[in-house]
């Protein structure tokens, strides 16, 4: 390797750093897939119904979120929002913007999932005397996240690749955490490698804890 | 006396300097996508055919999968640069993004070679054709139909993720619009100019492969 020495010693020093980082990149990937979900249901719902002005703006919002880059989705709302002065921090921006991508991506998964579901059901849930949202909520949605669960899953741990983009607005999550601590000692590859590894760690975690959770859900 | 920026508006010759980071966002994205595919071709053929074979490169897939890009560009661009190769950031961002398009074409090959009814590759085997003959004329072009939906939309992740190569010191689309921003603060023009120009490419091409998937799925 050219003489080149490996110092792994100046990586563990920051290693607390870099924890920190992780903890900020969890904590954006869980809150971004919740919010991701919740307003990703109802653009489904809009979507599978064809038409209306809730149907344009979801597949706006949808086309958006899947068509351009997610930095430039995180650069509109950290820099965009920036140039009329509304500064948001870059915690907020990023978790905006990955929420924003998480909708967009599960509202297609989500419609999916939903044209899996038998006419019947709705039909069904109705004449038993539910409201519309309440059949959604108790009969349509916990069969649709049976039928879409590992894309929805895929999806979540693409949230958390994408609040990776944290470093380039300058939040300290995993990826800017470590951007800092190795502007220090110019160790880039040492710090990046053990980031890499951080970030399969909490990957892998995820999906295991998610299919334990699913395993919990629908027990049968 | 007070100091002066020289001009610092838009002018007529930033289209110039955009134009050229689009042609290098186009050029890194076509081959990371020539260099993906191809290796993607051969490791989802291996992985298909052998049991060792998967299992050996079942942890390289998954990790190519579960690093953000922005971190495999800072490692490929370190590690090559440790390794000796002081090359352009246009061969590290072709290995880092054809690295990962490998990792996740060889899937999407091996779900399309799966879907392939194994008695047609054995057909193809009694009517004399050797195991070549048999995956260049049969296997593949069967495997294909299936495979090209999901591999376009696999391109268009890359070409937009090509926008991160900036991050190595590569001028694509979008570090030129934001080498653009920062010098004249025309944040919204430049900004919804880039989105729009992503969206245009990306657009009409994942409408068509929507409609592909539907074509094949019925």
């Amino acid at each position: 390797m050219n003489g080149y020495h490996f110092y792994w010693s100046t990586v563990w020093q920051s290693f607390p750093l870099m924890l920190a980082g992780a903890w900020v990149t969890i904590q954006i990937t869980f809150l971004a897939f919740i919010i991701g979900t919740v307003i990703a249901m109802p653009m489904a719902v809009a979507r599978q119904k064809g038409e209306g002005w809730a149907y344009r703006v979801s597949t706006s919002w949808v086309e958006l979120a899947r068509n351009t880059p997610a930095v430039f989705q995180l650069f509109v709302f950290y820099f965009g929002l920036g140039a009329f002065h509304i500064n948001i921090p870059s915690y907020a921006a990023v978790l905006i913007s990955v929420s924003f991508n998480n909708a967009g991506y599960m509202t297609e998964i989500f419609r999916g999932g939903l044209s899996a579901i038998p006419r019947q059901q709705m039909s069904a849930a109705r004449s038993l005397g539910m409201t519309s949202p309440q059949s959604f909520m108790h009969v349509i949605f916990p069969q649709m996240f049976k039928v879409i669960f590992l894309a929805y899953i895929t999806q979540g741990i693409w949230g958390m690749l994408n609040s990776s983009l944290g470093m380039l607005v300058g939040l300290q999550d995993l990826t800017g955490a470590t951007q800092y601590a190795q502007s220090v000692s110019f160790r880039t590859f040492e710090f990046f490698i053990v980031a890499a590894g951080m970030y399969y760690l909490i990957a892998k975690g995820l999906q295991f804890s998610a299919l334990i959770a699913f395993r919990l859900m629908y027990r049968s | 006396m007070q100091f002066q920026f020289a001009q610092q508006g838009l002018t007529w010759h930033d289209t110039y300097f955009l134009a050229e980071g689009l042609l290098n966002t186009l050029e890194l994205a076509a081959s990371a996508t020539v260099v993906g595919t191809i290796g993607g071709v051969v490791l989802g053929w291996v992985r298909t055919v052998s049991v060792t074979a998967r299992v050996a490169t079942t942890p390289i897939v998954d990790i190519l999968r579960s690093v953000p890009m922005i971190i495999q560009l800072i490692l490929a661009n370190s590690f090559l640069s440790l390794a000796g190769f002081s090359t352009s950031p246009f061969i590290f961002g072709t290995v880092a993004l054809g690295a990962w398009m490998a990792a996740v074409t060889a899937e999407v090959v091996r779900a399309g070679l799966l879907s392939v009814p194994p008695q047609y590759g054995k057909s193809a085997r009694s009517l004399g054709m050797n195991r070549r003959q048999e995956l260049v004329y049969i296997s593949l072009p069967l495997a294909f139909r299936t495979a090209l939906a999901p591999w376009i939309n696999l391109v268009l992740s890359l070409i937009k993720d090509s926008a991160l190569a900036g991050v190595i010191g590569y001028v694509d689309y979008m570090r030129a619009t934001q080498t653009l921003i920062t010098r004249t603060h025309e944040t919204w023009v430049l900004l919804l100019g880039a989105g729009f120009l992503y969206f245009i490419i990306c657009y009409p091409v994942s409408k068509y492969s929507r409609r592909l998937e539907r074509k094949i799925a019925v």
